[in-house]
Parts: structure tokens; sequence; C-alpha cells
């Protein structure tokens, strides 16, 4: 895989043309919905921001509610200057794409919900890719002040006629005391694109984030291991993955929760399809104070004798009275779980299709009616395709 | 006429012969009943007039209402009107029961609630399905499914197993409503669907035979080593067995093959 990202990066263009507000009502139907797929809905009512980047401009930025603010970072940055909390949960130098993300970084969203606001409605952003071979290199700012709520939807999705592109996203996420941040990323890239997303998010006193990550559609190469410091009493983090990998697709993906302070808890939840792709699904516990909880559980199906999928659940232990535990398995879909459902009427095909529906659900709250659908239709294509 | 129909079948897991030679009449409206020790070939031949993978006929035929589907695969049985109660069913993560009881029923969705709370399962109608189910809750499921589902023959492997008494009777009670012998109470039905719903038949195991204590069974088999070696009278059988153990059966089978 060393050599198709060099391939890819060598290949990417750093520049792109300005895009206007315009464009958004220039997008096509196409265009609109594979974003609806990613879970923005640019005509939709059902929000309470919206931040909208198109190749290297940031085309729309609105909040529709007093109790959160959506900005361009380098607008948030004139005016806050944000200097304790730019680059301060990433080092710049922590690898060649936070490197790169230094140096040629354009835009990327600042999102903060104000102390006690509970926005009700989810701030959709959207870093949509529409040239091909384009890099993009965000820099993200997530805040949730002290008993706040939030959710954001982000979609990251490149344009129909994208094949190749570079993606690096540096996200770094504030949770203060008793605040609740939920994300929600859906990612829906294109099939020569290398993605490669960097986040750390740190939790303070009895906050808690909620991680829900989902990419369905093919990505060449998908790089990312987002952590959460749990750095107050009783924080808690949960991490929530679905990933589906097509022949070709290789994803290398991981949750990491580092819980220092007693009471904390983390739950890291993963779900893997492969119907010839690579995942490798990773996740890893580190408990540093006693009278923590957190369970791990990686589970992955094969639907093709082409496929990979090697689960890596990591616990580390560093003091004791500790409860960590973790459950991973890999498999095929059981010969028993099929027949009984053909015995009551289905074709093979469509127990299967069941059995994987039921094996990639997990109950997201606030997800848009429209993206849970094109799960379900996205799941019953790939389907018949990989069997 | 037969609902089924089973001549001189054979079938083999793997390269060993389970099943020696069955024929087995079922007359429409009847409740049959298969007694066997363990490793006798009851489940295997319920398996095989299902047609699940890994039982391979060898020889001989299946028919069902006049269809051989000694050859058809599991899911076009189902739709012809056969139904079957697992006796261990799988778990299926993710799914709700519900779900499952919605495709079981079709265009028949209305009477789902009415059933589920009939069987106490309206709570678990929200869960995976057999997720942390009791014994008795899984047996329950499997008949929910089934009342949605209307099979005309239906297979039941050992449906009170793990089912305490109290949960025996509602059991019953389904099976009884399955097979048309009860009508449910809040039911409003034409004469013409009761009387046609009374040709529904059954095939059930049962090793306590509790369950014949709520549904009337007209006739009774008992299986040794892969063939049906006596046939009669379903309580007179269960009673022989409970008094002297089906070594009594191996000796009654002896005489009549000497005799014969």
């Amino acid at each position: 895989m060393g050599n198709e990202i060099e391939r890819i990066v060598k290949e990417i263009k750093d520049e792109a043309p300005p895009r206007s507000e315009e464009e958004i009502k220039r997008l096509s139907e196409e265009e609109r919905n594979l974003l609806l797929k990613t879970g923005i809905d640019i005509l939709g009512k059902n929000r309470c921001g919206l931040f909208f980047q198109h190749d290297h401009s940031v085309i729309k930025c609105e909040s529709m509610v007093d109790g959160v603010e959506v900005m361009d970072i380098e607008e948030a940055r004139k005016r806050y200057g944000l200097e304790e909390y730019w680059w301060k949960l990433i080092p710049p130098d922590k690898d060649i794409w936070t490197k790169r993300a230094a140096e040629h970084q354009e835009h990327g969203y600042f999102i903060r919900s104000f102390e006690g606001a509970k926005v009700t409605y989810p701030v959709q952003s959207c870093l949509y890719l529409s040239m091909d071979r384009l890099a993009q290199d965000v820099h993200n700012i997530v805040i949730a002040e002290e008993g706040s709520e939030l959710h954001i939807i982000t979609g990251c999705a490149a344009g129909p006629h994208v094949r190749s592109g570079l993606h690096v996203g540096i996200s770094e996420f504030y949770v203060k005391k008793g605040a609740k941040l939920r994300f929600t990323m859906i990612h829906n890239w294109a099939e020569e694109m290398a993605v490669r997303p960097r986040t750390v998010v740190v939790v303070e006193e009895g906050g808690s984030f909620e991680s829900n990550y989902i990419c369905l559609l093919p990505a060449r190469d998908l790089q990312m291991y987002p952590t959460a410091i749990l750095s107050g009493k009783d924080a808690v983090a949960t991490f929530n993955t679905v990933l589906l990998a097509k022949e070709g697709s290789y994803m290398d993906t991981g949750s990491r929760v580092v819980l220092k302070k007693e009471g904390c808890r983390a739950e890291i939840i993963s779900r893997a399809v492969s119907v010839g792709g690579t995942i490798i699904a990773r996740g890893h516990l580190v408990g540093e104070a006693p009278g923590v909880k957190a369970h791990l559980e990686c589970k992955g199906l094969l639907l093709s004798p082409k496929g990979v999928i090697h689960a890596i659940p990591e616990l580390e232990g560093r003091t004791s009275d500790l409860d960590m535990s973790h459950e991973a398995a890999v498999g095929k879909i059981a010969k028993e779980e099929i027949e009984y459902l053909m015995a009551r009427g289905l074709t093979e095909q469509e127990a299967t299709s069941l059995i994987v529906k039921g094996f990639l659900s997990i109950d997201i709250e606030g997800l848009p009616d429209e993206l849970k659908r094109e799960i379900d239709g996205l799941i019953s294509t790939v389907e018949k395709e990989g069997l | 006429m037969n609902i089924l129909q089973i001549e001189d079948l054979c079938v083999s897991i793997g390269d060993r012969e389970v099943l020696k030679g069955i024929d087995l009449f079922i007359p429409r409206g009847e409740v049959h009943t298969l007694f066997g020790p363990n490793g006798s070939g009851k489940t295997t031949l319920l398996s095989a007039i299902m047609g699940f993978e890994g039982y391979r006929v060898t020889r001989g035929k299946i028919i069902f209402n006049g269809v051989d589907i000694t050859e058809l695969p599991t899911y076009e049985r189902a739709r012809l009107g056969l139904g079957i109660s697992f006796q261990k069913p799988p778990a299926i993560n993710g799914v709700k029961l519900k779900q499952l009881a919605q495709i079981c029923a079709k265009e028949d969705g209305k009477r789902l609630e009415e059933f589920a709370e009939m069987l106490n399962l309206k709570e678990h109608l929200e869960r995976e399905v057999n997720v942390g189910f009791s014994g008795g809750e899984v047996k329950r499921s499997e008949l929910l499914q089934l009342l949605l589902q209307r099979p005309e023959l239906v297979l039941l492997d050992e449906p009170e197993s793990g089912v305490d008494l109290e949960n025996i009777a509602i059991i019953g009670e389904a099976i009884n409503i399955l097979l048309g012998k009860k009508v449910a109470s809040t039911e409003e039905k034409s004469i013409k669907r009761i009387k046609e719903e009374r040709k529904k038949a059954a095939l059930l195991i049962t090793h306590t035979g509790h369950i014949l204590d709520y549904v009337d069974a007209d006739r009774g088999h008992v299986l040794l080593n892969g063939k049906i070696v006596c046939s009669g009278n379903p309580r007179e059988i269960l009673s022989t067995i409970k008094d002297h153990g089906y070594e009594e059966c191996y000796r009654c089978f002896k005489d009549e093959f000497k005799g014969g």
C-alpha cells in the first residue's frame, strides 16, 4: 500500500480555483443526492447550522440558533486567536500528514456551543471535493463549552467526477466540564482516494463524547486512529464504527481512549464487513486510574474469500483495580442463520442481506432518515455484487 | 388426501446414513408425533423435510401437497406452506423480532401485536431475535413467527423443551390456533376459513409428551436407528415408552421382524 499512496500523492494538485456561495445553487441533482447520502441536506431544515467547504473555499457558513457558532476556522482564528486550541492536541510534526496539513492547510471549520446551550438539531458540516486529483487539507476545531450539548454531522464526499485525490483532516475537539458532544462522520470517497484524518478529543470532568463513523464506499487507502483523552473525573467516550470494504479498498482504522481519571468510562464498538477489501480494525484502551471501566468490541464479517479483516484489540492497564475487557470475532455468516431465515420464506440472498444489515445496524440517534435509507440500500447493493 | 407423503426416504449426513428408508404419510388435518431415543434421526427427518444443507437425500422422495419437493430449496418449501419450529434456533444479531415477524406475516401484519400479546412477547418485539432469550422465550418466539407465517404443515421440534409448565399451556394454545383447532378469542373468521384451517397438519417431536396434554395427536410413530418401527395411538406409545423405555420398542421391533 505504501506505493499506492506515493503514487496518489505524486499525482495530486495543491491548487484549486476559488468557489463562491453561488456554487451551492449550481450543484446538480446528482451532487445534491450525493451529499444527502453523506448526511448533508443542503436544502433541508432540520439543522441548526451549516458549514460547507467546496474544494479549497468555504462557501457557506451559518448558524441558525443562538447557542452555537459556526465559522471558517481562518475567521475564528482572526477573531479569537485560538492559541490555546490550535495544534494543542496534535503536534504538527506528528507524521508526514500533520506536517503536510501544517504547511498546506486550506480552511476547515470552527464550531462552538456556548456554555449551557442545548442544541436540538445537528450542525451539518460538509467537506466536498469536486476536482479530480486535488488535495484538501483542513484543520477543524470544535468546542463544547461547559454544560452544553452539541451534535455535528460531518459529511466528507468526493464529487461524481472524482476518481483520485487526497484528504487530510486535522481535528481538535474540546469537550468541557459536563458537556456532551456527539460527532457523526460519514465518508463517501472515491475509489482512488487517500484519506488521512487525524483526530484528538479531550473530555473534561463529567463530559461525554460520542463518535459515530460510517464508511461504506470504497477508498483506496484510508488510515485513521482517532483518540479521546478522558482528562476529568467521570468523563465518558463512545466510538461506534461501521465499515464496508469493496475489493481494492484498504481501511486501517481504529479508536483509542485514554482513561486518566477515576470514574471514566469508555466503549469502542466496530463492525466491519469485507466484500473483497482489506480492513484493519484496531482498538486501544488505556486505563490510567483505578476504578475506570471500558469495553472494546470488534466484529468482522467476511463475505468474500478475497477479503481480509484483521482485528487488533489492545488493552493497556497502567494501574490496578481496572475493569477493561474486549471481544473480537471475525468470520463468515453462519449457515444456520441463513437457513433459519430461509425456513421463513426468504431466499438465500434476502436472508444474507438481512443478516448483514443486522450486523451493521448500530443505533445512531439523530441520523437523518435519508442517510438511514441510504445505508440500507448500499448494504443491499454491495451485498449483491459481493456474492 | 395426504398433505405429506414420504416414500422410502434415505438421508445421509456426510458419509453417515441416518435415515434408512422412511415411509410416512400424514393426511390433512392430522397431528402426528415422532418418538425415539436421542440420535434416532428425528431432527434429521424434520431437517430433510425442510431441505436444509448437509442432509443429503440418497433415495426416496418427499411429496408435499402433491408436489415433489425433494430437490427444492428451503425457501420454496416454506413458500409452498411448510413451516418449522426449531429446537435450538440461532440468534440473529441486530435484527429485531418485530422485523422477522413482519417478514413472516407478509400482508397479515395486523395480527402481529395480538399474537405477541398472547405469547407474552410484546416487549421482545423490540429485542434482537433470540439474543439473550430464555428457553421458553425462544419457543414462544418460534410460535409467533409460525402463527404469522400460517404454514399448512408445521414441523415442531420439541416445542416444550426448556419451557416451564405455565408456558407449556400457552405454547399448546398457540399450536392449536396455528392448526385451526382453536379459534383465537378476538378473531372474526368465516366458517369456511375455519374449516380450511382445520386441514392443517403437524409433525411433532416430543420427548416428555407434556405437550400432548394440550395438543391432540392423531397418530404416533417411533423412530429407531433411522427407521420407523412402530405407528399407532400416540398416547399408548407414550405410556409404553414411559413404563418400559425404548428397550421395549427394540424388543417389539425384533419380534415383528422375526415374524415378518
